[in-house]
């Protein structure tokens, strides 16, 4: 599997990472060696197994429908770049 | 004293020999001496530190018997400490002020040990040499041009280097036990699910499991003893019991069946590392242990499907940081996607950037039959080759890693060869199974690390047939020049 810089640009517009110009050749050459990496999984006959989605085969746990948690806006809030009146500020989505 | 055992150090403090405060200094003193050469703390807490070692004499004079009381231990970044910096590594969470304590932090805050800061390590836990901290490598206290491994590179040079008695350390794919291998220090993967990740920030959900650094397998039962148990936070915390660590630790092994996978030896192990552990597997059959051939014969697809399955979940759970609710957020952005690119683009280094495109990649339209289901189909060929096994043998055994620590720089612009150094480790992860390295005979001066691998649940026998060793050999014993 070889990646073009055009398909860099798609994964991580996908991701919502920002990758230079200048960088999107020797990111393609890196994603491009673990791709390769990765397909010697294609030796492996799995015909008929199962996927595997928890080690002990354990099933998701459910907890009692009860509040447990209080509300901890302001703590929360006290890390995040920018809030005004509890809300998180982001820039304009509707003109 | 910084030579001293938790049971030595536990036994000292109750006698009235020394003091936590004391004990506490002795750390810190070391701690700003040999630091900045190692750089394996990120984050020290002097004052604090010294608060909580004068609580624990207070609380050991009114009879605590937790062994860990007074005891001065560092916890690696990625664990939440409140009101403390949690860094992960990265400058994304550079400021980022934890505001609660992850489980592990407040089981050790209960049993009243003293912390006496955050240790260094690859960014999101994303590396095998700490060469992708945003704060610079760590070096090995065995030799300063050496990586420590990774990614709890600084957990193990801070126990290596007796800069703490014991660290927490976080593994996902070796990154417990091979700086532990690469630091000649004992480290526990322990079985998914026995110690709760809540407040371990998210790596690859499905394998990321906290366990215990320390310098023996006693130290490290006793780090484990605090570690370990139910927490209904974390949605996937085992309910089995957890037994007393210690009770077993001196069992005799006579009639142990001990596995030996063919396919951990020869391809590209060192040929001294071999011979090195052979020497380890000889000292187990004089105690009276059986060894069997055995094989693994998806060993070798271990490597492909981790790169898979991790980077895909990474890519899932590294999607929180946003650049809006916490972490580093770009300046003046143009429209929400500029601010949601570009916090991302400047917050995360190199690494964890490949890791988030390979595991969108992977799991993009189109892409994830032939990617994440092909390898969550292969995990279980894995696992199955590890039943089979247990039900032959009692432990598994064969190298952590296949070479000893690597120069700074080494393997830094090939992240595929990088890779290939969890090689012995990864399929564990990816089997859910409880791992350990321990400390065997060096090769041309470096420590040489012997996995132990159990079966599920078994941290108690990994911790017996580790310190029956220990006690038989000295090599675990040995100190770094320079920090005797």
């Amino acid at each position: 599997m070889s990646l073009e810089r055009s398909d860099v640009e798609k994964i991580a517009h996908l991701a919502r990472l920002s990758v230079s110009n200048d960088e999107l050749d020797a990111v393609a050459s890196d994603l491009s060696n673990i791709l390769n990496l990765v397909e010697q999984m294609d030796q492996a006959d799995t015909e008929g197994v199962e996927p595997m989605a928890h080690p002990l085969h354990m099933v998701q746990r459910l907890r009692e429908d009860r509040v447990t948690e209080q509300d901890q806006r302001e703590l929360f809030q006290s890390i995040a770049p920018f809030t005004e009146d509890g809300l998180y500020l982001v820039p304009r989505v509707i003109e | 004293m910084y030579n001293k055992t938790i049971s030595e150090l536990a036994r000292g403090l109750r006698a009235g020999d020394f003091s936590s405060v004391e004990l506490t200094r002795t750390y810190l003193k070391r701690v700003s001496s040999f630091n900045s050469g190692l750089n394996s703390f990120v984050t020290v807490c002097e004052e604090q530190a010294l608060q909580e070692a004068e609580l624990a004499d207070q609380r050991l004079k009114g009879g605590h018997t937790s062994l860990l009381a007074g005891i001065p231990i560092a916890h690696k970044d990625i664990f939440c400490t409140q009101g403390i910096k949690t860094s992960c590594g990265s400058k994304m969470l550079d400021k980022f002020v934890a505001p609660y304590d992850a489980h592990v932090v407040s089981q050790f805050k209960q049993a009243g040990a003293v912390m006496l800061g955050k240790t260094n390590m690859d960014e999101f836990a994303m590396g095998s040499s700490n060469e992708n901290s945003f704060y610079g490598p760590v070096r090995n206290p065995w030799k300063e041009s050496a990586v420590p491994g990774g990614s709890s590179g600084g957990s193990a040079a801070a126990v290596a280097a007796r800069l703490c008695v014991a660290a927490t350390g976080t593994d996902t794919g070796g990154s417990i036990r091979q700086p532990a291998s690469f630091c000649g220090i004992t480290g526990l993967k322990p079985t998914y699910g026995r110690v709760s990740r809540y407040g371990m920030i998210a790596f690859a959900s499905s394998l990321d499991q906290g366990g215990p650094m320390a310098r023996t397998a006693e130290d490290a039962a006793a780090m484990l003893q605090v570690m370990a148990g139910f927490d209904g936070r974390d949605s996937t915390s085992a309910e089995a019991a957890v037994p007393d660590y210690s009770a077993t630790l001196g069992d005799d092994l006579r009639g142990l069946r001990i596995g030996v996978p063919k396919e951990y030896f020869g391809g590209g192990l060192d040929a001294n590392i071999e011979a090195s552990i052979q020497l380890a597997l000889n000292e187990y059959v004089s105690m009276g242990a059986e060894l069997v051939d055995i094989s693994l014969p998806n060993t070798h697809l271990g490597v492909p499907t981790y790169y898979v399955v991790a980077p895909a979940e990474c890519s899932s759970n590294l999607s929180r940081f946003d650049g809006v609710r916490f972490g580093h957020r770009c300046s003046e952005p143009k429209d929400l996607e500029d601010l949601y690119k570009r916090s991302r683009g400047e917050g995360f280094g190199a690494e964890v950037k490949r890791r988030i495109m390979i595991g969108t990649y992977a799991l993009s339209a189109g892409y994830y039959d032939a990617y994440y289901l092909k390898a969550q189909k292969i995990r279980h060929l894995i696992s199955d080759d590890f039943r089979a096994a247990f039900n032959q043998v009692d432990v598994i055994m064969g190298p952590t890693a296949p070479s000893t620590a690597f120069g700074i720089g080494e393997k830094a612009d090939d992240p595929v060869t990088m890779y290939l150094s969890d090689i012995y480790t990864i399929a564990v992860n990816l089997a859910g199974l409880p791992g350990m390295s321990i400390p065997v005979q060096p090769v041309g001066g470096m420590p040489v690390g012997l996995q132990l691998i159990g079966n599920y649940f078994e941290e108690a026998k990994l911790l017996n047939v580790a310190h029956r060793l220990q006690q038989e050999t000295d090599w675990h014993s040995a100190s770094p020049a320079g920090f005797e």
